[in-house]
């Protein structure tokens, strides 16, 4: 098995759908020429030319819109938002026009488009580059919103992402890219709509996704050291959501707690509460959890920022307190 | 005034012109009609005086081409050959309707035709043309794209940004202004720092054009020339085509904030008016136009009999086409 970096993985698994597919193009700011902001892109220009491979001025409401009409008449564009902070001026192309021509042309236009990019908190970025929309994205019927946490998952969603006819909303994780894993020889891919157990345990069970689970994995081992069991799901397909999953786990457990870097208020977390309590009622020990960011914009400064995530420690102090 | 047609062949085809314009007509006092009777609902927006623009422009496309189209898209969904019956059916929401009763008024799409779609974002869908086009251009099909909008969208974002993309990878674009003077109830010197949107072009250093689109053929000359540039790679022209509504912006809209004098003045330039005018000058019996508005009127009863007798779509079909099938 190759150890890749997370941003090498998703480099693979573009190249490699590219290769087999001439419809299939990369568009964004900085993606050609500087091989990515955050060089996910890197070579890609090299192999594939300025026709596949299109640096964009910053009009992120218009290249948006270009790839979703070229998407109307059957290229598969990528496109890369240099970060999701920059998708808002984008936004109502993405809700209005991506998520819903299908079903306003009744079948006539599905729309195969990846929408990727950086996500999440970054190292002290503030307020406007810091920020989490998995909640956002997923409250609109006609996308499907992804958001892995290892290498070996961004290569696999980001080809069913590719090959999907919908449009995916593909959120990477800032601080992930340098990541490293395992990523299977070969091609391989991964279902949506599929959680993954990352860590098996029996009296309390964590869900989360994304760059949350570095702090996850951590608490988890440190709570079982204490003795307290705690499973681990990781959903990265937030829409489709893996409810079985949820619902196995948590009958098992008989206890949850959901842990993501997105607000609270009307968060994917209270979804995710709400089916819990919904289908699994009389299994539950304990009221159903939630360690979101703080309810504030990013705060610029080391301390504050770190204390407005979730953290280890409040994933422990909060586990503690639902066991007893 | 354009020469009166001459040959045969031109004085068919402004017949033909006509009958497209008649057919908008007819089928949109039908639609208002059947609007206030309340078997229509939502926003309708009518097209009622300035079908000679859509008409025209669109008769200098081939089949190939793609049309995008606003809210405002019946007129547009005509003169591209879609169905009154099947658009008359969408309106009243029956799912023998062009998009099955999941669009209405602002949202007809015809894959076969190449009807890109009324989208109901003002402007929205400049860049979702520049988009189509793109796709033109990467395929190398030769195919143009037009887009239609109206001057209210020309303030917006997204027609900014459409417009400069299509402009800097020479997108085969054809940009057409509809100026109806009016973006709802706000005149255009209200909201338009230009008197003529098509003088834009010169910030994206692409072609422009600007004329009166009361006369049909004369639409059709000055398109033409665009779709052969657009054709040719020279990329995308920007023109505006001066109209006016004669009805308000939608039904619901009384259109207080105009003068019945200045109604009056555009109506004496009614381009059907004028296209009439043009056939019995070129030597078509009166007769001939009474039969088509015969003809016209029966196509439309029957669109309206249709549409009415029509099924609404299922509730079973509630959730159909939210996501694509994967192959
Ligand atoms: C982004 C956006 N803002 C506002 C509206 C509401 N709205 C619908 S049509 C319209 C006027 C548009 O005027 P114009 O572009 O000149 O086209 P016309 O209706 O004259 O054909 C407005 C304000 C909208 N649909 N989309």
């Amino acid at each position: 098995m190759a150890v890749l970096t997370y941003r090498e993985a998703l480099n693979r698994a573009m190249t490699e759908e590219m290769e087999k597919d001439p419809n299939i193009f990369l568009m964004g700011e900085e993606v050609g020429h500087y091989e990515g902001a955050y060089k996910v892109s890197q070579g890609m220009l090299a192999k594939f030319g300025e026709k596949r491979v299109i640096d964009t001025p910053i009009s992120e409401n218009g290249f948006a819109g270009v790839g979703i009409g070229a998407a109307m008449v059957g290229l598969r564009p990528i496109i890369e938002f240099m970060t999701w902070n920059f998708s808002l001026v984008a936004i109502d192309q993405i809700i209005n026009s991506a998520a819903k021509m299908n079903y306003m042309s009744a079948g006539q236009f599905p729309i195969p488009i990846v929408f990727r990019g950086a996500g999440g908190a970054g190292g002290r970025l503030a307020a406007q580059h810091s920020q989490s929309f998995e909640s956002w994205y997923a409250h609109i019927p006609g996308l499907k919103v992804l958001a892995p946490y290892t290498p070996a998952d961004a290569y696999g969603l980001l080809k069913t992402s590719i090959r999907d006819n919908n449009p995916t909303i593909f959120i990477e994780s800032e601080v992930l890219y340098g990541s490293k894993g395992e990523v299977p020889e070969g091609e391989f891919s991964i279902p949506m709509g599929k959680a993954d157990i990352k860590r098996e345990g029996t009296q309390l069970t964590i869900v989360s996704w994304s760059r949350a689970l570095m702090y996850v994995l951590p608490a988890a081992e440190k709570l079982a050291k204490e003795g307290i069991s705690v499973e681990v799901l990781d959903l990265r397909s937030i829409r489709p959501l893996d409810e079985e999953a949820i619902l196995t786990s948590v009958r098992k457990t008989n206890r949850a707690l959901i842990v993501e870097e997105g607000w609270n208020v009307a968060g994917f977390g209270a979804q995710v509460a709400y089916l819990i309590q919904k289908d699994a009622f009389d299994y539950l020990d304990s009221p159903v959890e939630r360690i979101t960011q703080e309810d504030v914009p990013m705060p610029y400064a080391a301390n504050l920022e770190r204390s407005s995530l979730p953290s280890e420690e409040k994933i422990i102090q909060k586990v503690r307190s639902m066991i007893k | 005034m354009m020469s009166q047609p001459k040959t045969k062949k031109e004085t068919q085809d402004l017949f033909e012109l006509y009958r497209q314009m008649l057919l908008i007509r007819r089928f949109e006092e039908a639609s208002a009609k059947a609007y206030s009777m309340g078997k229509i609902g939502g926003f309708c927006h009518l097209y009622i005086g300035q079908e000679a623009v859509g008409v025209g422009a669109i008769s200098a496309l081939e089949e190939k081409d793609y049309i995008v189209s606003t809210y405002r898209d019946h007129g547009h969904a005509l003169a591209r050959g879609l169905e009154p019956k099947s658009l008359m059916a969408e309106l009243f929401g029956k799912r023998t309707g062009i998009v099955a009763g999941n669009g209405g008024s602002m949202h007809f799409f015809d894959k076969k035709k190449n009807f890109m779609g009324g989208h109901g974002i003002v402007g929205g869908h400049i860049s979702l043309a520049a988009g189509i086009a793109y796709a033109s251009k990467y395929r190398e099909d030769q195919a143009v794209t037009l887009c239609f909008f109206g001057e209210g969208a020309a303030n917006i974002g997204s027609f900014h940004e459409g417009m400069n993309l299509a402009a800097i990878w020479k997108l085969p674009l054809v940009m057409i202004c509809e100026n109806n003077h009016y973006a709802m109830g706000t005149p255009e010197y209200r909201a338009l720092s230009v008197k003529d949107v098509s003088v834009r072009a010169a910030a994206y250093d692409i072609a422009r054009d600007h004329i009166e689109g009361d006369e049909v053929r004369k639409v059709r000359d000055h398109v033409k020339v665009a779709v052969e540039r657009a054709r040719r790679g020279e990329g995308p022209t920007l023109m505006e085509i001066s109209t006016y509504r004669f009805r308000g912006h939608s039904m619901s809209d009384p259109a207080k904030y105009r003068t019945k004098e200045e109604l009056d003045k555009y109506k004496q330039g009614d381009p059907l008016i004028k296209a009439e005018k043009d056939l019995i000058g070129s030597g078509w019996a009166q007769e001939e136009i009474s039969k088509l508005d015969e003809t016209i009127a029966k196509q439309i009863e029957e669109a309206v009999d249709f549409a009415e007798k029509s099924e609404e779509p299922p509730l079973g079909w509630l959730y159909k086409h939210v996501y694509a099938e994967n192959m």
